[in-house]
């Protein structure tokens, strides 16, 4: 630090603050859209909803709303059919992440291998079923699966295996909404293609002088060297589990399924929001999700210390 | 990390050194891969098979197959048609024109011999009928005028449009912002940014939605479009990282010249990031070609403003037992993003990627 300051350089500093003055009002400006656009639909809404929750607001009559204290909390934690669409929602997830996880990790694997022919071909056929908006994928599905129709239960009833009912039987119908998912898998396996692309071919080669075949290079390699990627998608998965609306929506036409089989965590909060109006109560179970998907998170964070394996050290 | 694109890689082993069993077991490993992807390809791409093949088919129960669309084969005998049957007669099938039916006895005519009758003993109904491949394009036309297709699409299309459109301009702007300016606690602002995509949408919904209900503007698009002029954190991520790969000397020498930031980012930042823009302008058109729960509390019992996920959905709760219509309405919708995502697809992919695994 200097104790004495040269008058030019002085005006050198002022010249610099002014510029950068301007550059912060220049920056303020082009982040402005965002900044307005998180108080309005982020920050704004996020506490008013935290507020909602302690209070009996239905939408048709504003005037009446009142505080009630913890009254929607604890209505939660007895709501049987919160308890139902917890079922339903976490029996979703253990059928389906893992079909969402393996198979877009195969398709990467053929994709990635030297000795696949015409590579673009299938990447792009791969990921087609993923451009297929919702609603008509759904449609299809539906059709696929159809009882009398339907191509996948005429192989069923072909080879010997029944004619599963899959979305009249209460049993059936996670199974079969995981059916339905299998086309929404083409960003995981674009993803974990780019990640098999980075790791580097001598660690295979490596691998087979050492005497190892393919599937224990895989597991020993490929798997660990990936980590990243697959927990990056897992997380994203698992909290699109717990966002599951339109298929169930499309399908049973905004009613639960047979014994309420079909009845996600978002289609009951959709059901009191807007079909009863009960925006206090729909409120609580926004945060009420919010909080379970976080802790679910928290607890991949915590696990992937012991399986996600960073090659650049602790990320 | 870039998706490879091009064949560059070869094909190890195929060189004079190698011994031939090498040779045959590389060719082998090939064929084995190729077959077994081809296969996993094809179970994958069955649903559109079935959707083509459904939405095609006739109305007749009779004579429907559920493989392709088929109608009768038949065969004109003195003015009138008869449906063929195959008719196995002294262990040689043949088909044939059922020209009298009876209940225990049918009597028939051999297309290639017209001039004889022959009485056939068994139930004419438990004989296969001969199909032909017939498909009926006439339920496109069908399907279009009973869902209105033409004003869903409209509305699906101008959404999506002007909804890109927001998008586009103001993840730019604030993308730039967050790449190029020092501005204190940006460090701090783009956590936050990044932050909201893990923040379920629920949380914001029973407040968003009071308050578009305050304003009034239920029943119209403004809440699908108006919030994406506010920009969103992926399309934020996507474009800083891309601008922020564009070298600053390039807009130093601008500002130099005179330009003030919005010059420099119209003239030299934004011809650099034309695959980018293309990405989220993809990104946000799939987005809004997709999203369902949106104009679904939106716009409720505003038929004429519906985008076609809604209009599809209450169609399918009329018309189930018309799944030719279905079919062929499902093949509509997707036939648009699956021709924009075709001709598009080397961008689009390289901008899933991005988003997925630099963050």
């Amino acid at each position: 630090m200097a104790t004495t300051t040269q008058p030019s350089q002085v005006a050198g500093r002022r010249r610099s603050l002014q510029i950068t003055r301007r550059e912060r009002n220049w920056g303020l400006l082009f982040l402005a859209p965002w900044i307005i656009g998180f108080l309005l639909f982020f920050l704004g809404p996020m506490i008013a909803s935290l507020f909602f929750s302690f209070t009996n607001l239905v939408l048709v009559r504003p005037d009446e709303m009142r505080f009630v204290g913890l009254a929607n909390w604890s209505r939660m934690f007895y709501d049987p059919l919160v308890r139902q669409s917890l079922g339903v929602t976490l029996r979703f997830m253990l059928i389906s992440v893992p079909i969402s996880m393996a198979l877009p990790l195969l398709m990467a694997v053929l994709l990635n291998s030297r000795y696949l022919v015409a590579t673009p071909l299938f990447r792009t056929l791969f990921y087609l079923p993923t451009m297929v908006p919702g609603v008509a994928g759904t449609l299809i599905w539906l059709g696929v699966l159809n009882t009398q129709t339907g191509w996948i239960n005429l192989l069923l009833v072909r080879l010997g295996l029944g004619n599963p009912d899959w979305f009249n039987d209460p049993r059936l119908v996670v199974p079969g909404l995981t059916l339905v998912g299998v086309w929404g898998v083409g960003n995981t396996m674009l993803i974990m293609l780019a990640g098999l692309q980075g790791v580097p071919t001598e660690m295979y080669d490596a691998a087979k002088v050492d005497g190892a075949g393919a599937v224990r290079s895989f597991f020993t390699i490929t798997i660990p060297l990936i980590s990243p990627v697959i927990f990056y998608n897992l997380v994203l998965t698992v909290i699109g589990a717990f966002q599951y609306f339109l298929t169930a929506y499309v399908l049973y036409n905004g009613q639960s399924g047979p014994e309420n089989s079909a009845l996600f965590y978002m289609l009951n909060l959709y059901k009191e929001a807007f079909v009863y109006y009960n925006m206090g109560y729909a409120s609580t179970l926004a945060w009420g999700m919010f909080l379970v998907a976080l802790a679910v998170t928290i607890g991949l964070f915590a696990s992937a210390r012991r399986w996600v394996y960073y090659a650049g050290g602790e990320a | 990390m870039a998706i490879n694109t091009n064949e560059a890689r070869t094909l190890p082993a195929l060189s004079s050194t190698s011994p031939l069993s090498k040779q045959m077991r590389n060719i082998l490993t090939i064929g084995t891969i190729t077959l077994f992807t081809t296969l996993l390809a094809l179970v994958y791409l069955m649903p559109f098979g079935y959707a083509a093949a459904v939405s095609l088919r006739g109305t007749s129960i009779e004579t429907d197959t559920p493989l392709w669309p088929a109608k009768s084969a038949q065969y004109t005998y003195e003015g009138q048609p008869y449906d063929l049957y195959k008719v196995t007669i002294d262990g040689q099938t043949r088909q044939l024109a059922l020209v009298k039916k009876g209940r225990e006895q049918s009597t028939f005519v051999d297309p290639a011999d017209p001039s004889t009758q022959i009485p056939w003993k068994g139930r004419w109904r438990t004989l296969e009928r001969v199909r032909t491949f017939s498909p009926n394009w006439g339920n496109y036309s069908e399907a279009w005028q009973a869902i209105n297709f033409g004003r869903l699409f409209l509305n699906t299309f101008l959404i999506g449009i002007i909804g890109t459109f927001g998008t586009v301009v103001s993840c730019t702007l604030v993308a730039y912002g967050f790449s190029r300016f020092r501005i204190p606690g940006k460090n701090i602002l783009f956590i936050i940014l990044v932050g909201t995509i893990i923040l379920p949408p629920q949380v914001t919904l029973v407040p968003t939605y009071a308050m578009f209900n305050r304003i009034g503007w239920t029943g119209t698009w403004l809440p699908l479009l108006v919030p994406h002029f506010f920009a969103n954190a992926y399309n934020v991520f996507l474009l800083r990282q891309f601008f922020m790969g564009i070298p600053r000397e390039m807009d130093e020498a601008a500002m130099i010249d005179g330009a003030n930031p919005f010059r420099t980012l119209i003239s030299v930042i934004l011809p650099q990031a034309v695959p980018a823009l293309i990405a989220v302008s993809l990104f946000h058109f799939f987005f809004a070609w997709n999203d369902f729960f949106g104009p679904l509390i939106y716009l409720v019992g505003q038929e004429s403003r519906w985008p076609l996920s809604v209009g599809m959905t209450f169609f399918n709760g009329q018309y189930a037992q018309l799944p030719h219509l279905i079919q062929a309405t499902s093949i509509m919708a997707l036939a648009l993003p699956m021709l924009i995502f075709l001709l598009a697809q080397r961008v689009f992919m390289q901008g899933v990627v991005v988003t997925g695994v630099d963050k």
